[in-house]
């Protein structure tokens, strides 16, 4: 009898029960080797001596099926943009093999005295400097871009005296949220909205921010412009207990402290959604961890309640409301806003977000925002700040800063924080969220 | 409601793109939901209407197509939207394609050295076309294994082509590394930073005796193609042409983004991600496909919708021990209940699964297993409808053509 006659019966055999790591054989085992993710990886395609994603994943993986085989150090010129992921056309989870390749890499070849590894781990480690620096705002705004300093910083630690320090704000996101009224506040706010809207006062809609740490300690603005949208359409907001997403400890192989600051996350951000809040992130690399590294690297108990539930900022107002239709008959007064270029974020596209700011601000007026294209503005986190790194960055980004110069205006858009940063440091413009302009054009 | 447009076209490959770019011509709304980048990099760039039937090489594919049977795509929808698929074609791609005058195949070398008919083909190709007499040097490097010029050479002379034709291989110009990606030759000459083009011409003169033509790997420049051609043309005092070549491709590359390019214009939407799962009015319409984002499930809603996500190998098709699907709307798909019957055992035999597919009717709207419409607002489009063997017939980017085009253009049509 051939077992198409009972097709039922078939039942698949557990090969490795006690292994509860990650099965990573299938994204082996499914790549058929087109190479078209290494045609797309912006790294390979300005440095010749990096072999690419095909082979940092699926390759890589069969070579090490042989004991003696250890990870590649080339993993470290990975940069976790990810367009790999979106460009197989064969579903291979590429950076899901990156970012366990690199947590090898660090673990077994990577020396814990080395200056390379603590320099990685204090990049990656950015809470923890902005929560030290947050303290003394000024003080580190002045130390850190102080030129002996940044020599030393560059000659010893390998940490690029080429860019300047994001200044850390004098009041954090966090502070400003506190004097505002938190929480209660937050429930006034909107309820004095849903009332102004016609709405039931008693809706229930509620969301929890998750606010990063760049939003929280250097760009407070983009955070009061969440609340502020999101209060405007009747939504309260509370501001939970959060480390890192991870992002930048992915990036640096740094598996351990992502899943130590992943518990946390989940645990406050999971206890909210059972209350029946969404979990919302500003920053596409945020929501990009919560919602697809996460339950692709960890096993923690509500991980994957927490991906299910959790949005970036705009698509949510986007599908909850009528965002486009507000917009579409608002207009944004400030002149600054006029010219916008617009990038999007590796980790934007890759939840195929990549259209959404531009289709958004398409009929609002008083706002031109134009693409500049779908290059990676190459800096990658805490990639581009490295010293022996900066100038693939930079060779990576000047596709974006020439197509950002042909834009009229000199204001530049964009949700990732680290982008912004890039975006900045090769033009001189100045650089905003979408949620900034949304509160320019709704929130008087 | 929050995501809302006239059209809705699930599927981002020539099929859905032409769907997308003929519903948007009759002024509707359109987007286009694709579940990653497009697999044109995956294509030659020889756009195929109907090359063999019956395993008989045809001459003009216009008239075989009155001969095919009545579930062949190209049956339901007609000769004429074959020449509309192929208008709009001509139309996007402009100046990068050449066969447009003439309604016979064309016949290409390929870089295994066979001979392939086509209907269109890339301008970089034309001078490589196997019905021209004049002899050929076929040039491959040392560093890109993909193309044997000797061996493509050798198979070309044994296909009895009516030239000379001799295969010589030379380093590339700063010698890449052996596994470099092909899109490094391509910029590398796009950008001729350390004069690329002249030295490659300069190693090329040292092995070419005079032929009238020399051809190349298809990696001569993404963005600057025709002037690296004309540069090595006037260096060798020959026509240069390329060799179309497997994935990733650069004619492939080029073709996307000229189709990129037109749905910009045509102010269509992308949004890059799976579609799935759907939403109904309960009364056999369709109101809503789910976007899956990572997780979350965004509903993007529509009146008309285009189902184009490609057969067996796209994906648009599934099947497993239990039998073959439609995934996405989960529109019938038949077949023998026995999988032991959806296959002969000679590899190249007549194969019953490569037809596997949903059924449409002349409307190209998908039929239930009772042959009644799934639902009233869907069409199908591409390889996802059955009834071609798109690989034997050489017919591929014609059904995705002809019926992408008509397809879209009824769903924009109903939405007006």
């Amino acid at each position: 009898m051939s077992d198409a006659e009972s097709p039922n019966e078939f039942e698949p055999i557990e090969v490795f029960p006690e292994d509860e790591t990650a099965d990573l054989r299938p994204g082996a085992d499914d790549c058929y080797k087109c190479s078209t993710c290494d045609t797309n990886c912006p790294v390979a395609e300005v440095d010749d001596d990096f072999p690419g994603p095909k082979f940092q994943g699926p390759e890589q993986w069969r070579l090490k099926r042989k004991e003696d085989t250890s990870v590649d150090d080339s993993i470290s010129k990975c940069s976790n943009c990810m367009r790999c992921d979106s460009a197989c056309p064969s579903d291979v989870g590429l950076s899901q093999m990156h970012n366990t390749a690199r947590a090898e890499y660090v673990e077994e070849e990577l020396s814990k005295t080395s200056l390379t590894y603590w320099r990685n781990r204090i990049l990656a480690n950015y809470r923890t400097s902005a929560f030290l620096a947050s303290k003394v705002p000024r003080i580190a705004n002045a130390a850190m871009n102080f030129g002996p300093a940044r020599w030393a910083m560059d000659r010893v630690f390998g940490i690029t005296s080429e860019r300047e320090f994001p200044a850390f704000a004098t009041e954090t996101f966090r502070e400003w949220w506190e004097r505002e009224g938190g929480a209660d506040g937050s429930r006034e706010r909107a309820r004095a909205a849903r009332e102004r809207r016609g709405e039931d006062v008693d809706a229930e809609k509620k969301v929890a921010y998750f606010h990063g740490c760049y939003a929280n300690y250097n760009t407070p603005e983009v955070g009061k412009a969440m609340v502020r949208v999101f209060e405007h359409f009747g939504y309260e907001l509370v501001v939970p207990e959060q480390r890192c997403s991870g992002t930048p400890m992915f990036a640096n192989g740094m598996l351990d402290d992502a899943e130590r600051h992943a518990e946390v996350n989940v645990s406050s951000m999971g206890d909210l959604i059972e209350q029946g809040y969404d979990a919302i992130a500003s920053c596409t690399s945020c929501s990009m961890a919560l919602r697809q590294e996460y339950p692709e690297l960890f096993d923690i108990e509500g991980i994957d309640e927490l991906a299910e539930n959790t949005w970036e900022a705009l698509e949510y107002l986007r599908v909850q409301e009528d965002l486009s239709g507000e917009l579409s008959a608002a207009t944004v007064e400030d002149e600054n806003l006029a010219e916008l270029a617009y990038h999007a974020p590796c980790h934007a596209r890759n939840q195929g977000l990549d259209g959404q700011a531009l289709e958004l601000f398409a009929d609002l007026a008083g706002v031109d925002a134009a693409d500049v294209g779908d290059s990676c503005s190459g800096i990658s986190g805490t990639y581009g700040w490295k010293s022996e790194k900066y100038d693939t960055s930079m060779k990576i980004g000047e596709e974006m800063f020439d197509h950002m110069e042909e834009v009229e205006g000199e204001v530049g858009m964009t949700e990732c924080p680290t982008c912004a940063m890039q975006m900045e440091h090769g033009t001189g413009y100045e650089i905003r969220h979408p949620l900034e302009i949304v509160e320019s054009a709704l929130v008087s | 409601m929050a995501i809302e447009d006239d059209v809705l076209v699930v599927g981002g490959g020539v099929a859905g793109m032409t769907a997308a770019l003929a519903a948007a011509d009759t002024g509707a709304s359109v987007r286009l939901v694709t579940k990653s980048q497009s697999t044109l990099r995956h294509a030659s760039g020889l756009v195929d209407v109907l090359g063999y039937a019956d395993e008989e090489l045809i001459a003009d594919p216009f008239d075989a197509i009155a001969d095919l049977p009545a579930d062949h795509p190209y049956a339901k929808v007609g000769v004429e939207a074959v020449r509309n698929g192929l208008e709009r074609f001509d139309t996007i791609t402009g100046d990068l394609y050449r066969g447009g005058h003439t309604e016979t195949n064309a016949l290409l070398p390929t870089h295994g050295g066979a001979v392939k008919p086509t209907a269109r083909y890339p301008a970089s190709a034309a001078a490589g076309l196997a019905s021209d007499e004049r002899d050929v040097l076929l040039v491959g490097f040392e560093t890109l294994s993909d193309f044997d010029a000797p061996l493509a050479a050798d198979h070309l002379r044994a296909a009895d082509v009516p030239f000379d034709v001799r295969g010589a291989t030379v380093s590339f110009p700063g010698t890449p590394r052996a596994d470099a990606k092909i899109t490094r030759y391509a910029h590398a000459l796009d950008e001729d930073d350390d004069d690329e083009r002249e030295r490659l011409a300069g190693r090329v003169e040292r092995v070419h005796e005079g032929e009238a033509r020399v051809g190349f790997p298809a990696v001569l420049g993404e963005s600057h193609h025709a002037a690296i051609r004309a540069a090595l043309a006037d260096a060798l005092d020959a026509d240069v042409f390329e060799v179309p070549m497997g994935p990733p491709s650069l004619p492939g590359m080029r073709l996307e983004a000229a189709y990129e390019r037109a749905l910009r214009d045509a102010g269509v939407s992308v949004v890059r991600r799976p579609v799935d799962g759907y939403e109904t009015d309960g009364d056999g319409r369709l109101t809503a496909a789910f976007v899956e984002r990572n997780g979350q499930h965004i509903p993007h809603h529509a009146d008309a919708f285009v189902l184009a996500t490609g057969g067996l190998v796209g994906e648009g098709i599934d099947s497993d021990r239990g039998g073959v699907h439609e995934p996405v709307f989960d529109c019938h798909v038949p077949h023998p209940a026995d999988r032991y019957e959806w296959f002969v055992d000679e590899p190249f035999g007549d194969q019953p699964y490569p037809r596997f597919g949903v059924v449409v009717d002349d409307d190209l709207r998908p039929r239930d297993a009772a042959g009644s419409i799934e639902f009233e607002n869907l069409r199908a489009a591409g390889s996802v409808v059955g009834g071609a063997d798109f690989a034997a017939e050489c017919s591929g980017t014609g059904v995705s053509l002809a019926t992408g085009d008509a397809a879209g253009t009824a769903a924009g049509n109903d939405t007006q």
